[in-house]
């Protein structure tokens, strides 16, 4: 027996559950996507996702290193999910200085003036996704098809994403029954076989792990349900109303990045509400936000502006949603 | 099955002595008996440097009505009136007997005779739980006839008995809901009988399903006592929880469980109460359970109040090379020891060894915001915050999340991917936020 006892209040046991090991839960969630998006983009998606990802580790280590001078932390896994995530929002041809810059701003200016990670009030991804979408727009909105895996980079063969087509089809006067003809079928759009961001194409991929993030409790349902199910129910009330001018609801949930969104991106730890109530009302409040940009917007595509614009309410939020306390007394009358 | 609905968290049981029949550790050779063992005033020491006392002679008498007597739990003559470490690390008041043979007083019935008939009366009962030192053996201490006493004004309709046992590693109270089931119901009807009410709700986590069948068969024969299985969750022994998960009657934050008409006693009480009330037997030894991953003969003990904790670690064939804390109490809520010389006390359910590999804890990091704290909270309080309120120093908005509501499980300490010392920023906070609303009455 040592001499030395160790003495601590207690509790003197801990679940064992770990920072590094929750990150490692959502970059195995995030890998159905990933092989899915080489499965349809190729080798475009490899170099992006490789970029995205080391980008991210050396910007985090070089702030670390040489301005914080505080222990490296690299290693907890989060700049390697916002690598990832990073990765998925863009387009699998694009060039890898735009990737680069995009890692600079998600990893240097989203999260590390902030304090490095739990500071961070806006979703370091997004930031580095609209940044790029703002500052190179032609590069950011040219869309490989999927086209097997091919060897394209650059090089590969560009479509329309099927809420461009829609967004252009209905300024230009077409109506909706003869704009499906040009868009594809829902279960092409299930599992992934149209133009868009490389990580959010195949909706299969992504449900996947959505479960495997619930099996884990690495999340729970009530940001990625309430993001889905307000967006279902405008975009019914949308529908029903003018079916000629408003796509369907599958359509607008299977479309873009509203899963990628709500399962990844809206449930981001660090930018997202800290009780269920406050999560129900953030998650409405990005399916309804994306339902606006997407319809009445100049953008085709909403959610991740829906989203960042949520996370600016997200410490009002958790200031005045309170969860019920245990015993609180009910005020009678 | 019933369990509590809002947070909790499952630590791993590791109930490694849960299938050892409880033993009677040897009289050791002095005790140092503390006069503070309950909740309250200190008992008052009746006896002097060199008196010669019995087992069960009462050596400290109750001071005022919140308070309790403490007995000898040997034979022999005092030592000195000294002082001890006790749980705290802190040392207090205790009286020093060195044995001398084991002579009990004479009224005490040490038949192996169950008694069923009570021949008490409620007042009686009451009293005899003063005089016999009767506190609540769950771990809280508390003087139990002051629960037996429904103030004024208050009514109670319910008596809850507390057998879950929900802290990893002890097994005190499931070895005596086996051994002792027949005592702990009629030491239920006793307090019933006391309480004047007629219906008692006994609570046992499912992880003991002996204790439930063997109970559930022995309550066919008595009055208004019903066993009720429970699904396994920490905190559910809490007092709170367990009336909620029970009865589902949420106490009042601030407030007592007999504000919701019940009262709650653990399944230890009920078998000292028998002990007092039937076998006229004060409060002198309790059920110890002495455990640890490395220990080589862990176990559950009858032990003498006083004995010192290492000859409970003796009997457990002595510490494994690789201790690095001992544990008084669970390793949930328990308290770790900086001496040996600790006695066993009578809120000591049991003492744990941990191997050095678990008694550091890992490095704290910084919060990722990920809700877990929250979401363990079995009282719905938000513990990132009250810890980051505490350490920035903003009690006053602390006390306006209820931070005094925060009763110390542990859960969101536990939970914390990041390692963060929540629980310990949340006890600072706490304890100043209640000095500064005793300030403020006082102004």
């Amino acid at each position: 027996m040592s001499n030395l006892l160790s003495v601590s209040p207690s509790p003197h046991a801990h679940g064992k559950e770990t920072t590094r090991k929750l990150m490692t839960g959502v970059i195995v969630a995030l890998l159905p996507a990933l092989f899915t998006s080489i499965f349809y983009f190729g080798y475009g998606a490899v170099i992006v996702t490789a970029t995205a990802v080391i980008s991210c580790l050396v910007f985090e280590y070089l702030i670390q290193r040489f301005i914080f001078r505080k222990p490296i932390t690299i290693t907890d896994g989060s700049a390697i999910v916002t690598g990832l995530l990073l990765a998925f929002n863009v387009p699998s041809n694009l060039p890898v200085y735009i990737i680069i810059i995009g890692s600079f701003v998600s990893i240097v200016i989203a999260k590390m003036t902030f304090g490095g990670l739990g500071n961070n009030p806006f979703n370091p991804a997004l930031v580095g996704r609209v940044f790029m979408l703002i500052s190179f727009p032609v590069q950011m909105t040219i869309w490989p098809v999927p086209a097997g895996l091919s060897t394209g980079y650059i090089d590969a063969a560009t479509g329309a994403t099927p809420l461009a087509i829609i967004k252009e089809g209905l300024k230009n006067g077409e109506s909706i029954s003869q704009l499906v003809t040009q868009i594809p079928t829902p279960s092409q759009m299930f599992l992934g076989n149209m133009g868009g961001s490389m990580g959010e194409v195949a909706a299969i991929a992504l449900l996947i792990g959505f479960v495997w993030l619930l099996v884990r409790k690495i999340i729970t349902w009530h940001i990625p349900v309430s993001v889905i199910g307000s967006l279902a129910i405008f975009t019914t009330i949308l529908w029903l109303i003018n079916p000629e001018k408003n796509a369907d609801p599958m359509f607008h949930i299977l479309a873009g990045g509203v899963l990628l969104g709500a399962i990844f991106m809206a449930t981001d730890y660090v930018t997202s509400p800290m009780n269920p109530k406050a999560m129900i009302i953030y998650g409405c409040g990005i399916g309804i936000l994306t339902v606006i940009i997407r319809v009445w917007g100049a953008y085709p595509e909403g959610v991740s502006f829906a989203i960042l614009i949520m996370n600016a309410f997200v410490p009002l939020m958790n200031t005045y949603f309170k969860p019920k306390r245990f015993g609180e007394e009910v005020k009678n009358g | 099955m019933k369990t509590f609905p809002i947070g909790g968290v499952h630590p791993p049981e590791n109930k490694l002595t849960a299938g050892s029949e409880i033993r009677y550790l040897p009289v050791p050779h002095s005790v140092a008996i503390p006069v503070n063992q309950h909740i309250g005033t200190p008992a008052s020491i009746v006896v002097k440097k060199d008196d010669r006392v019995k087992t069960g002679q009462v050596i400290a008498e109750n001071k005022g009505f919140v308070s309790s007597n403490i007995h000898s739990s040997v034979s022999g003559k005092v030592n000195k009136i000294g002082t001890v470490p006790d749980t705290t690390g802190y040392k207090q008041t205790a009286v020093f007997i060195d044995v001398e043979g084991d002579e009990w007083i004479v009224t005490i019935d040490r038949s192996d005779e169950i008694l069923t008939e009570i021949n008490l009366s409620p007042e009686e009962i009451v009293k005899k739980c003063l005089e016999s030192g009767i506190v609540g053996l769950g771990g809280a201490t508390f003087p139990s006839h002051v629960k037996l006493t429904v103030p004024s004004g208050k009514r109670c309709d319910l008596l809850i008995i507390n057998g879950v046992e929900c802290e990893p590693y002890l097994t005190s109270d499931h070895r005596l809901m086996l051994e002792r089931g027949e005592e702990i119901l009629i030491g239920v009807t006793i307090l019933m009988k006391a309480l004047r009410v007629n219906k008692a709700m006994i609570g046992i986590e499912s992880n003991k399903p002996d204790a439930i069948d063997h109970l559930t068969n022995l309550a066919k024969a008595f009055q208004g006592i019903t066993v009720y299985p429970l699904k396994v969750k920490y905190p559910q022994g809490a007092e709170k929880q367990l009336i909620k998960a029970l009865a589902k009657r949420e106490v009042p934050s601030g407030r007592l469980p007999i504000d919701v008409n019940t009262v709650v006693h653990n399944v230890g009480t009920a078998f000292a109460v028998y002990e007092a009330i039937q076998k006229n037997k004060p409060l002198f030894e309790r059920v110890v359970t002495i455990t640890g991953k490395s220990v080589s003969n862990p176990g559950n003990y009858f032990v003498r109040i006083g004995t010192p904790v290492k000859n409970l670690i003796e009997a457990a064939g002595g510490f494994p090379d690789d201790t690095g804390k001992i544990v008084s109490g669970g390793p949930m809520m328990g308290k770790a020891l900086n001496s040996t010389e600790v006695p066993i006390v009578k809120g000591t359910s049991g003492i744990i060894l941990f191997p050095s590999n678990e008694s550091k804890r890992m490095d704290s990091m910084p919060c990722i915001r990920c809700a877990k704290c929250v979401q363990a909270c079995a009282l719905n309080l938000e513990p990132y915050l009250l810890m980051t309120l505490s350490e920035m120093g903003l009690f006053e908005r602390a006390e306006k999340e209820r931070i005094t509501d925060c009763m110390e499980c542990g859960s969101c300490s536990f939970i914390c991917p990041a390692g963060r010392p929540l629980l310990d920023y949340i006890r600072l906070g706490k304890a100043t936020v209640i000095k500064m609303a005793r300030e403020r009455v006082l102004k």
